[in-house]
């Protein structure tokens, strides 16, 4: 597990440390798909005079243009395939091309759909020449309805007279996804391990043993440093909605910090920039002031909305920095390109910094502008340090088993695939 | 009953929507897009807090006089004249021509490309502080930073072309990102990657509470 630590200027030394540890990433894709349903049915020989129906979606497609040339004879052997393992609204077709292919009489194939063998025929799409299969998978298409499908060939001497059918084809849904049985069973595995390490501090009932974590040890010795200089502390929790688990992560940990502000007396500000962080921030700040006994001290104010807008939030939360000065940073959750622009903006201030993010390619930039930096997990196990429950500490000590077997699991998969055998890469494949 | 039952909601929606994730059939699909499509329409109408708290918040301290006012009556006047004006133009608002686009475009653009151009600066002043080199492993930081910039760019290609193919710098900048950096990275997502299902498993299963208030 990488780890870097930058010690910053406030022990008027800089520090970087780099443990880089390798380990390779697990491809979680698989080969398991049930066999579906196939089937050939006829090539029509009669003719077919229909002009397709254009679907608006579609490319355009250039106008036959009869005269010197011929009309391409038909493609042949049209095969309907349901996608497997879908919720039944797409299906692989393939065809045997035009025996003029490839001779300058085929531009490309017309598919098309129909829910009668006699039509009327509708465009759903086109490929060009060369290409013999096509996926519908168009908006139109519905789950266990009989559709035939025919593929007319065209070219500079217009459109094939008779193509090839078949049908009835049906898009069926399936109840699970085979190709995502290698994710299901490293889940339950995962969770087994978890849940395990969880039962037992639970029974046990002390806390498991945890690594020091300089970062999170840092959060407390900042609110001290903000509160010896009386100035507040300035809580950013990243810049992503709800659904990120870096902000649900950076709420959780914000009861802990607002928890400490209040028995600090040290007022806390929090810019957030979507609605629904906002309400959950605001009962996180007050939860930690009833927490701390400090009900009363609780200033409404303390969270505030900003802005969805990138920009506009990095422009707000610079703002405070210049005006407020506030005597401590702390920035966890999901940043992007704002997080450079906070973290040194935040260093032109003087004020003690620390961050944590789990998007790798930000953390270079707040190992380099801040005092402290929690890398990737470490920002999870961040409120399972805090709080020192048992059962969240036991929950980290199930994702640290997890790893040792990903890290197994890479190695075997190294000499395996080293050997020429594909089948563990395959089955860990996922779509 | 104030905990129990978003416990058992919360419960209840995560572990349906992890089974949508394996269960195509439309039995498990359709309701898990519904309950994506509702979280959509409650961000929606959690916007209207957020617009609110904003114009309290900034109104008060306007009318307090407060350190900074003006800058806050700005951005009253801003919110106000925005909504406004597309609240007129209604459904068309984001059309070519419109006064909202105008703003988008004249204004809002402008300034968060401003915003964003400080970033150059900003990567100046940091990788100056990155890259002095007072310690091992700030040498190694800052060897491997100069190979990989003098990889990228022609001047490193032309002072070493005289080289074997395995020797040149573009091929080793390449080097330095494909093996130690990729590596470094992937265990860095695999960690959070765990991470992430391991909070998302103690909110599920209620071990992770203090989201619900701290109300006891």
């Amino acid at each position: 597990m990488p780890h870097v630590e930058h010690g910053g200027r406030h022990d008027g030394r800089d520090r970087v440390q780099h443990r880089a540890g390798l380990t390779a990433a697990v491809v979680l894709v698989s080969l398991l798909a049930l066999p579906a349903r196939s089937q050939v049915t006829a090539v029509s020989g009669a003719p077919l005079v229909v002009v397709p129906e254009p679907a608006a979606a579609k490319p355009p497609v250039p106008a036959p243009v009869p005269g010197a040339f011929q009309a391409p004879r038909p493609a042949r052997g049209l095969i309907w395939k349901d996608v497997p393992d879908d919720a039944g609204r797409a299906v692989d077709l393939s065809w045997e091309s035009s025996p003029d292919d490839g001779i300058q009489l085929v531009d490309g194939y017309y598919l098309m759909r129909s829910e009668s063998p006699g039509g009327p025929w509708t465009l759903v799409d086109s490929v060009t020449a060369r290409v013999a299969t096509c996926r519908d998978q168009s908006t139109s298409l519905r789950r266990d309805v009989a559709y035939f499908y025919r593929v007319d060939a065209y070219g500079p001497g217009g459109v094939t007279p008779a193509g090839s059918v078949t049908g009835p084809a049906i898009a069926s849904s399936q109840w699970f996804n085979h190709t995502r049985l290698s994710v299901l069973l490293l889940t339950m595995l995962f969770f087994a391990f978890v849940l395990f390490f969880i039962q037992s501090a639970q029974g046990e009932g002390k806390k498991p043993f945890l690594r020091r974590i300089p970062g999170i040890d840092a959060i407390e010795e900042a609110i001290g440093r903000a509160t010896e200089m009386g100035r507040p502390v300035l809580y950013v929790p990243g810049v992503q909605d709800i659904e990120d688990m870096q902000t649900v992560q950076a709420l959780i940990i914000l009861e802990s910090v607002a928890k400490t502000t209040a028995r600090y007396e040290t007022p806390i500000k929090v810019p957030v920039s979507y609605p629904i962080p906002f309400t959950i921030a605001q009962e996180m700040v007050k939860s930690g002031y009833v927490h701390a006994g400090r009900a009363e001290q609780y200033d409404p104010e303390s969270v505030q909305f900003v802005s969805p807008e990138q920009f506009a939030y990095v422009a707000a939360i610079t703002g405070v920095m210049m005006r407020d000065k506030p005597g401590a940073h702390i920035f966890l959750g999901a940043f992007f390109a704002e997080s450079l622009l906070l973290a040194e903006a935040g260093h032109a201030t003087g004020a003690i910094q620390v961050a944590g993010t789990a998007n790798a390619g930000q953390l270079p930039f707040f190992v380099v502008a801040c005092d402290y930096t929690l890398i990737g997990e470490e920002l999870f196990a961040a409120s399972a340090y805090l709080s020192g429950e048992p059962k969240l500490v036991g929950s980290l000590k199930g994702a640290d088993l997890m790893k040792i077997a990903i890290i197994l699991l890479v190695v075997v998969g190294c000499v395996i695939e080293t050997f020429g055998q594909h089948g563990l890469t395959q089955w860990l494949a996922t779509q | 009953m104030k905990r129990e039952i978003p416990l058992f909601v919360t419960a209840a929606v995560g572990l349906f929507m992890i089974l949508s994730f394996f269960v195509p059939h439309q039995a498990v699909s359709v309701p898990a897009d519904f309950l994506q499509q509702s979280a959509i329409i409650i961000v929606a109408f959690g916007i209207v807090l957020g617009g609110a708290n904003l114009l309290r918040v900034n109104l008060e301290a306007v009318v307090r006089r407060q350190p900074g006012w003006t800058y806050k009556l700005v951005l009253i006047a801003g919110l106000v004249v925005t909504v406004a004006l597309g609240l007129i133009e209604g459904r068309d608002f984001q059309a070519a021509g419109t006064r909202s686009t105008w703003i988008y475009d004249q204004v809002y653009s402008s300034m968060s490309s401003a915003m964003f151009a400080l970033l150059a600066f900003f990567i100046a002043s940091a990788a100056f502080r990155a890259f002095r080199i007072r310690t091992t492993e700030a040498a190694l930081l800052a060897v491997a930073a100069l190979i990989v910039m003098m990889g990228r760019v022609p001047l490193g290609g032309v002072l070493t072309a005289g080289l074997p193919h395995e020797l040149r710098i573009e091929t080793l900048a390449q080097w330095i990102l494909d093996v130690p950096q990729n590596a470094a990275n992937r265990a860095i997502l695999i960690g959070a990657a765990l991470g992430v299902m391991a909070t998302g498993l103690r909110v599920i299963l209620g071990i992770e509470r203090s989201y619900l208030s701290g109300e006891d």
